[in-house]
């Protein structure tokens, strides 16, 4: 490397190194202790009682039931949401890029409900679905309890989040379609191909980075699901999801030691999704743009 | 001409120098206490804070640092500045359930022996139990709560006696609804299930009590508890959307007017004046019904008392402020302004306390027989085991749920695994 470049490198990480050494402080930190932190009896309110157990903490979150139970939760309610999102956002996408007249109000109406806090989102779909103050069981002339039981439970959480987070994925679907290229199209279109076609042949596999980056961002937040499901259930009915365990044993139980180890497996899960995706679907999250 | 011009800066200057101390009165060397406490609606709190600093003469002033309404949120809040040993917090409006889990962490300081006589002078017996743990006091009394039988006069004459008795008659009148109680998977199902557990003579802690730690729940009476919450909880009686209901939602569903009976504490008594006169003129109240026939029925205590933060930077003068606090006087502001019984037993015959609480006699009675619920640093662990393994209360099983719901408290008194 010429000594010019070197000084270039320099330089650069130089840049980097205050963004580097925040995110040590802010996310690498407060994760090593939560690591350190589970292998400890520890009880905020016994700290003297602190102990070393190894992984323990590991192994009684690992056999039971709860645990389980959680995380069979937290993938209906992911797969549920990021499947229907999936399709739901790709309509959206589609309506938001080829309308032609009032444009901006299309856009607009159809990403107004990411721009409600989850917690308010939650809150009034909760009203929604009550059969005393909500319109849901009026206009479809019903009169279950929808929060009572776990399959209706369920399908009000995953509503809730479609309803809430459908705008994001149509969104980052819209910046991939304006990357395929109209000359494509029409020179498809030239050939014979029909409108099914153009999309399941030339636009879907053009936009394979783009829905892979989606799945993935809304997969990882899908399985972190916490306030939804705070709000409308609060956990009963059997729909605990995996946050919602981790919150009890660290934020009301004070179970420190417990609940990082909550915590740490979350982070594995995670981790497990990204590599997952990132393999299948080829995403380089690190890949320079070639021109 | 700049000579006129300094003269006005000058002026200026000097009025608003005049206004900053006319408002800073109080003078930045007298000593702030901080008290943590729920959001108070009516403003009690805040003029009885200010009461208190005028009486002191200087000593202290009293600001209030406002806290969520749920009592969850407010632990969740208060807990991890404790651990941290926050110096701000000087007062505590901590709920009853907290005595034991805050006095045990060394995260409130006790009563000295002398205050603690004048603070227990003249309250009642439970409202005093709720704020000791192993012998001492560690938070003076202040308001109290409970929850009575409120039902419509124009439906039923008499009020039932007993669960049993009330469920049958809601079954006549027909409707779903016409119970309404809490049944949503939150501590207020954990209050519901303690006070059917007294009312059929068991309680959830051996006799040894606090710190005894260890799990009581006699057959019997648990069964007899189990089985009214599975009654109730199928009966055609009961709100579709019990499992999912808490004090409020039940408040909601009665003043549509729809439900007979209703479960819950006297803030609805206000609101159904205010929000629903037509439900309101029909409403009269009752002690809460019995399990056994015969035995009067021991309800859930609840209420805040105030305890010292043990890191205040004036401890002395906390203690002071806060038994200036619970005195009388303030109880009186609150239980008028803000619908919150008062912990003195004599305020109870106060003119002005019997007119905010028509049925004031009902609840002293009440008070009188109260049930406290577990006094164990780990209540919060014991009363998520109690509401997880309940609900929903359709589903109970009186018979397998006895042994089961006595799992769930031994492993939480011994905070093991996941709840």
């Amino acid at each position: 490397m010429s000594r010019r470049g070197s000084a270039e490198r320099r330089l650069g990480l130089l840049l980097c190194a205050p963004a580097i050494i925040a995110m040590l402080l802010v996310t690498a930190y407060p994760m090593l202790y939560a690591l350190w932190l589970s292998l400890f009896r520890y009880d905020l309110r016994f700290p003297d009682e602190r102990l070393f157990i190894g992984i323990d903490n590991y192994l009684s979150v690992l056999s039971s039931a709860v645990w389980w139970q959680a995380m069979f939760n937290t993938l209906v309610i992911t797969v549920g949401s990021v499947s229907l999102e999936l399709v739901l956002g790709f309509v959206f996408a589609l309506v938001m890029h080829r309308t032609l007249i009032g444009r901006r109000w299309v856009r607009t109406s159809l990403l107004l409900p990411y721009g409600i806090i989850t917690v308010v989102a939650a809150m009034s779909w909760r009203f929604a679905f009550d059969p005393t103050t909500g319109f849901v069981n009026v206009l479809l002339g019903l009169d279950g309890a929808w929060l009572t039981e776990r399959w209706s439970a369920f399908f009000v959480i995953i509503q809730t989040e479609i309803w809430k987070t459908t705008p994001f994925m149509a969104l980052l679907l819209l910046a991939g379609l304006t990357l395929v290229p109209e000359d494509l199209l029409h020179a498809a279109r030239v050939d014979g191909a029909n409108a099914r076609q153009r999309f399941f042949r030339v636009t879907l596999p053009l936009m394979r980075p783009v829905i892979g980056v989606a799945l993935l961002f809304r997969t990882l937040d899908a399985f972190r699901i916490f306030d939804t499901v705070f709000v409308q259930t609060r956990g009963a009915q059997g729909t605990d999801t995996v946050s919602l365990v981790g919150y009890n044993a660290l934020i009301t139980r004070l179970n420190l030691g417990l609940g990082s180890a909550v915590s740490v497996l979350i982070f594995l899960c995670v981790l497990a999704i990204a590599l997952l995706y990132i393999r299948g679907f080829g995403i380089d999250l690190t890949r320079r743009r070639k021109r | 001409m700049s000579s006129v011009k300094l003269t006005t800066a000058f002026g200026l200057l000097g009025g608003v120098f005049g206004i900053l101390l006319g408002c800073t009165e109080p003078g930045p060397d007298i000593p702030r206490l901080s008290w943590y406490v729920f959001d108070e609606p009516s403003g009690a709190f805040v003029q009885a804070a200010q009461r208190c600093g005028e009486v002191s003469q200087g000593r202290y002033r009293i600001e209030l640092v406002p806290l969520p309404a749920d009592a969850d949120q407010q632990r969740e809040q208060l807990v991890r500045r404790l651990a941290a040993r926050d110096a701000d917090i000087d007062i505590i409006g901590m709920d009853v359930i907290w005595t034991a889990e805050f006095a045990e962490a060394g995260w409130v300081l006790p009563w000295p022996e002398e205050t603690a006589d004048q603070v227990r002078r003249g309250r009642l017996t439970s409202a005093v139990d709720s704020a000791t743990y192993r012998q001492r006091l560690w938070a003076a009394p202040f308001t109290t709560n409970t929850q009575l039988l409120w039902y419509r006069r124009d439906r039923v004459d008499v009020p039932p006696r007993t669960w049993d008795e009330m469920i049958a008659r809601a079954e006549v009148l027909g409707g779903s609804g016409a119970i309404q109680a809490q049944g949503e998977r939150y501590e207020g199902l954990t209050v519901f299930f303690v006070s059917l557990l007294a009312s059929a003579g068991g309680s959830v802690l051996g006799p040894g009590g606090q710190g005894g730690q260890t799990v009581s729940l006699e057959e019997a009476p648990t069964r007899r508890a189990l089985e009214v919450m599975q009654r109730l909880a199928t009966s055609p009686a009961a709100d579709p959307s019990l499992a999912n209901a808490r004090e409020d939602q039940a408040r909601l569903a009665f003043e549509t007017g729809d439900s007979s009976f209703m479960i819950n504490y006297t803030y609805v008594w206000p609101s159904a004046n205010a929000n629903a006169p037509h439900v309101a003129e029909h409403m009269a109240w009752a002690r809460w019904p019995a399990v056994i026939e015969g035995r009067p029925s021991r309800v859930t205590i609840g209420g805040i008392n105030l305890g010292i933060g043990a890191h205040s930077r004036h401890p002395e003068l906390a203690f002071a402020a806060a038994t200036c606090l619970v005195a009388a006087a303030n109880q009186r502001l609150a239980a008028t302004l803000g619908g919150l019984p008062p912990t003195t037993t004599a305020l109870y015959d106060d003119p002005q306390v019997r007119d905010t609480f028509p049925f004031s006699a009902q609840l002293r009675a009440t008070l009188r027989d109260a049930v406290q619920r577990p006094q164990t640093p780990l209540y919060a662990d014991v009363s998520l085991a109690i509401s997880h393994t309940l609900h929903p209360m359709r589903n109970i099983d009186p018979e397998a749920d006895v042994t089961r719901l006595r799992a769930a408290v031994k492993r939480a008194l011994h905070s093991e695994g996941l709840l």
